[in-house]
Order: structure tokens, then sequence, then C-alpha cells
């Protein structure tokens, strides 16, 4: 691989997160480098999910410091997240059902629109032509995933896979600097899975998004990412390049003793 | 000819973000302008100006200004009505107590204070979804309605909170005629329907949607759902005071707070159910259908039960209108949400593979 890897730019320090008396996470810390694929892997109910809700402002941690970019962060919201270049998908899709699946990728764009609804009610020069500017990205990214057949497709009609695809190509439209991924293979076939790990480490190795990803599929995790971090009960159990997770005697444990 | 997407190929993105981008639905829309505006006036009588038109188009903007809001962001409304009447109040204080001032501004300015009002009343969706937003709207619409009955100060000190509308001029010209005015109402809803269309097919309208369909993700990707819904309250409010405004200065020509009522909320509730949820389209179906219905019935009933010799009376009319109504309203909120929209969507689907369905 010819991409290198750089500073720290994520660092987590002894996060905790509690709903009511449940702990979903405790006293975690980790960092996740600059143009890395780090991999997230635990048993159900490890605190995964809880932990990329954490990263993006979804859940808020009772205890712990996130520092992004070298900088201290303060309790901030989701779309404060997504502003500073952070995307993501989700374990149960999250798209917009009602729209098309051009619609949920221009969507993801957002950010990044300057024109306001007065200008858009009239459709005049400056948001006509900020509108074309980013659907000429939104095609480089159909184009990117192979979806150029389901453009204008209700995304609520797509199979599973395919909305999976579609998930990652509306994070894809925002040209992240950091992409979180939550399990995005599950259910998927074997062909599937594998455009899918071709996906990500294109976007990873081209583009140069540093990516967070949770994936229950073990060769996934050590073929695709560069260092991983497992999580058991909310605790951190292991952590190092796949080489040294895969023979750490604690990780073993919790996943024979897992059922799954 | 034949209505197809095929062989209609968009050699750009600018091509294919058109208003209406496949050509026919462009020409159709285009026909019906131009009847609207070149023909109907003069064939149409007194009649249908007053009594089928000008209502048709003054409903159909406030199912819009609803649509808008329910339909396309998500945030269920009961206050409607309470939006056109701030509408209706507003214009008429503009035209009271600034003098000379155009029509045309007075009816942006009701628009402007509705959209106010709406924006105030849309703060508890900042917190509260579904059936308790529509509680809340609810306490909107007895609230303003209230208001405007207990303060004299807004109907001019009339009373029982009677207002009779000022004449309708701009610059000196005075639309009296139902004729006049027709074509008046026409222009304002044809202006702000394009409007909605454009703001819909724009990132407003996706922001909207996405609110609407999964507000989780939508904040995960960047946006604010604060200024986004209170931007939905505004606008829809925006057009229901608008269409508050035309429908006292244009249609009925005095009303009161009472005319306002629940009511007429669940009227322009239930022409977007009809008509479709997230389609501007389906507020003009809606508007159509809830209107035309009861006069088509009126006409119809007698008639069949004359040719079928049954006896019949006005009461059994009124009946089955109301069956009817809630017949077809669980019809379309069970089988079809999308309504009348989504079934001329489908006929048009039909066509344009036809004659190879696949
Ligand atoms: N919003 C919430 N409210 C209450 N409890 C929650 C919430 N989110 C997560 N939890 C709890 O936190 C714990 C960790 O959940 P999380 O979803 O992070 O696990 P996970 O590792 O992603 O599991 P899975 O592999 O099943 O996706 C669980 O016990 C879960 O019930
Ligand atoms: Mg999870």
């Amino acid at each position: 691989m010819s991409k290198t890897i750089g500073d720290v730019i994520l660092d987590l320090q002894n996060i905790s997160l509690r709903f009511g008396g449940v702990k979903a996470l405790t006293d975690i810390s980790f960092d996740v480098r600059e143009h890395e694929i780090r991999a997230i892997i635990g048993p159900n109910g490890a605190g995964k999910s809880s932990m990329l809700n954490v990263i993006n402002g979804v859940y808020h941690p009772q205890e712990g410091i996130i520092i992004f970019r070298g900088r201290e962060r303060k309790k901030m919201e989701p779309h404060q997240a997504a502003t500073q270049g952070i995307a993501r998908t989700f374990q149960n899709i999250a798209l917009f059902k009602g729209m098309t699946v051009l619609d949920n990728l221009m969507t993801g764009r957002i950010t990044r629109m300057k024109t306001r609804f007065f200008e858009h009610a009239l459709w005049w020069g400056r948001a006509q032509r900020e509108e074309l500017e980013h659907r000429k990205k939104v095609e480089e990214v159909i184009d990117f995933l192979e979806i150029q057949h389901i453009r204008k497709t209700p995304v609520s009609r797509l199979p599973y896979g395919l909305q999976k695809r579609v998930e990652l190509g509306r994070a894809l439209a925002a040209e992240p600097s950091m992409l979180l991924l939550d399990e995005p293979m599950a259910g998927m076939n074997v062909e599937e899975k594998q455009d899918m790990c071709r996906f990500i480490l294109d976007v990873n190795d081209q583009l140069g998004t540093t990516i967070v990803l949770i994936e229950h599929d073990m060769g996934v995790v050590m073929d695709i990412s560069d260092r991983v971090v497992v999580l058991d009960y909310g605790k951190k159990i292991g952590d190092g390049v796949p080489e040294e997770v895969k023979n750490n005697p604690e990780v073993i444990k919790a996943y024979l003793g897992a059922s799954h | 000819m034949f209505y197809r997407e095929a062989g209609q190929f968009k050699s750009s993105y600018a091509a294919d973000q058109q208003l209406f981008p496949i050509r026919q639905d462009r020409i159709g829309v285009l026909l019906l302008l131009a009847i609207a505006f070149l023909v109907v006036p003069f064939v149409a009588g007194e009649y249908w100006f007053s009594a089928i038109l000008i209502p048709f188009l003054i409903f159909s903007l406030a199912a819009l200004g609803l649509n808008l809001l329910t339909g396309y962001a998500g945030q269920l409304s009961l206050g409607s009505a309470a939006f056109m009447a701030v509408g209706a109040y507003a214009a008429y204080n503009f035209e009271l107590r600034v003098d000379g001032l155009p029509i045309l501004f007075s009816f942006a300015l009701a628009g402007l204070t509705a959209a106010g009002v709406g924006i105030l009343f849309g703060l508890p969706s900042l917190w509260i979804k579904g059936f308790y937003l529509a509680v809340a709207t609810l306490a909107a619409q007895f609230f303003i309605v209230w208001c405007l009955t207990k303060f004299p100060w807004f109907s001019n000190h009339s009373s029982s909170g009677v207002i009779s509308t000022q004449k309708v001029t701009l610059f000196g010209y005075a639309f009296t005629s139902p004729r006049e005015k027709y074509l008046l109402v026409l222009t304002i809803v044809t202006v702000l329907a394009l409007a909605a269309k454009n703001l819909v097919r724009s990132s407003t309208g996706r922001a909207w949607m996405a609110v609407r369909d999964m507000d989780v993700a939508a904040s995960v990707i960047g946006i604010r759902l604060m200024p986004t819904k209170l931007l939905a309250f505004a606008v829809s409010s925006f057009y229901c005071g608008v269409a508050g405004a035309l429908y006292a200065f244009c249609y009925l020509g005095s009303v009161e707070p009472d005319g306002f009522s629940l009511d007429l909320s669940f009227r322009v509730l239930f022409m977007i159910i009809i008509g479709g949820m997230g389609s501007i389209l389906g507020s003009f179906l809606g508007a159509a259908f809830i209107l035309l219905l009861p006069i088509f019935l009126d006409i119809a009933l007698p008639w069949l039960a004359g040719a079928l010799g049954l006896p019949f009376s006005n009461a059994t009319v009124s009946h089955i209108q109301i069956l009817l109504f809630g017949t077809l309203i669980m019809f379309f909120l069970i089988v079809e949400p999308h309504g009348l929209a989504r079934l001329w969507q489908i006929a048009k689907e039909k066509l344009r593979l036809w004659p190879f369905p696949h």
C-alpha cells in the first residue's frame, strides 16, 4: 500500500457513557491517525455503535475528553461534527426513504451549500449554479459506486445491499475527512461484501479518508484495517495491529465466550 | 403524442434539473396555464368564478402551504385555518392603517405576519413530534381565533370581530368583477406554486424531507434541525396567510374569526391527504376534489334517485357526502398515503411503458 499514515487526528481519553444504570462505555481511551483504517470490534452490545455516536456528537459522554485535530472538543451536536468533516453510516440503514438515490446523495452535500431558501424559491443564477456544481460531484460518487442505473429510484424500492451502498454514497458525497462506518457489510452476501471492501479501500487509498469501521466479519477486519480496538461490555480489552489483537488472550476469551 | 421519457436523453445535468424534466409534463403545464389565463376568463360565467374557480385556487394555496409543512417537512399541523385567519386580519389591518398601500403589499405583509406567528407556534416542534405536535398546533388554532374575537382592535371594533374587506386596488386599478379577482388570485397562486416547486427541488426541500424521513440521520449529515423545522413553519404559514387574505378579500368579502374554525383546518388537511402528501400537484388535486365532490353529489344524487324512482331528501345528500368523505379519507390513509397525485403518477408510469409493461 502506498499510503502513509499520519498523525493522531482524533484522541479519545477516558470516555465513559451511561444510559441511566447501563454502562455503555467505561473509561475507554484510543486514538485514530490520519489516513488509517481503524476497526472497532467486539461482541454484541459491547458499545461499538455507542462509540461512533460519541465521536460524531449524537451521544455525549459523562466523562472523558475528546481531542479532534488538536482541539479539545466541547459538547457538540451532530451537525457540527458534519461541518468538521465527519460523515457516517448507520448499523440500521438510515436513508431518507421518501427520496430518490440522487436526492439522498445531494442531501449529503448540504453542509457545502451556501445559497439560502429565498434564492431557492426563485431558482435564480447562484442557486441554480450551485445545484449544478454539486450535482457534478454527486455524479462522481454515483460513478464510483456503480449505481448509475438507480439514480432516480426511490431508495425504499432498493434491495438491502444496494441501500447500504447508497448510504455509503451519501456519506461520501460530503467529501468527509473522516468516515465512520457502522457494520457496512452486515447482512451482505460474499460478492456484495467484496464490492464494499473494495469501495472502502479505494476511498481510503485514493482520497486519503480516515476510516473508523465497525465490523463483525473477522476476515474482513484483519484484512483491511491498520489497527484494531476491541471492546467488550463497554471496556477496552485490546488495541493494536491485527496480528497483535488476534493473539491477545483476552480478546480470544471474549470471542470464544460470546454467543455468535 | 405519447407520454414517455424514453428517447429524451439529457445531455446535461442542467437539462435534467429543469422544473419539469419530461417534455410532456412541461407542455401539459404550459397548456394548463394558457387555458387558465387566456381561455377561462372569456368563457367562464360569474358563478364559475366566484363559486368554483376562486375558492378552488385559494384552497389549493392553503393546501399547498400545509403540504410544505406536513407532506414535505413531516410536521403535522391542525392550525392551517388559524394561520389563514392571521393572514386575513393582517391584510385587513394593513389596508386599514397604512394609507394607499397597494394590495399586493398587504397580501405579502399578511403572509409575513402569518409566517411570524407560524414560527412562534412551530417552536414546540423542536421538542415534540407527531400526535403531540398536532395537539400543540391545535392550541394555536383555538388561541388565535380566541384572540381575534377577544381583542376588538384586530377588527377595528366591529361587532363580534366581523371584518368587511376593503376594495382590492393596485396602483389605482380596482379589481371588482369576479373575473378580475380570479385573474389576480390565479397570478398569485401560480407564482407561489412555482416558488414552492423550486423550493422542494432545492436543498431547502431536501432538508425538509430529510428531517421528515429520519431526523437523526439528517442532523448527522449536517442539517440543523431547529432552523429547518422553523423555516418549514414560516413558509407554510406564509402560504396559508396569503390564502387567508385572498379568502377574505377575493372570495368572501367579509369574514369573522369563527369562520376560521378547526373545521376549516381539517378541510385543508383532508385536501392534502386525498390529494397527496409531499406533492405540489396533490395540493391542487385535493382541493379540487374536496370542493367539487359536494357540488357533484348535489347534482348527481337527486338525479340518480329520480332515475331509480327512490324517495330522496336533502338530508340524505349530506349524509351520503359525509359517509363518502370518511370512506375516502380512510382509503387514502391506509391504502395510498400519497393520494391522488400518486395514482396519477402510477397512471403516467403505465403510459410511459405502454405497450410493453414489465
Ligand atoms: N440510546 C440508548 N439508550 C439506552 N441504552 C443504550 C442506547 N444506546 C445503546 N445502549 C446500550 O448500550 C450498550 C451498548 O450498545 P451498542 O449499540 O453501542 O453496542 P454494539 O457494540 O454496537 O452492539 P451490536 O454489535 O449489537 O451493534 C447496550 O447495552 C445498549 O443497550
Ligand atoms: Mg452496533
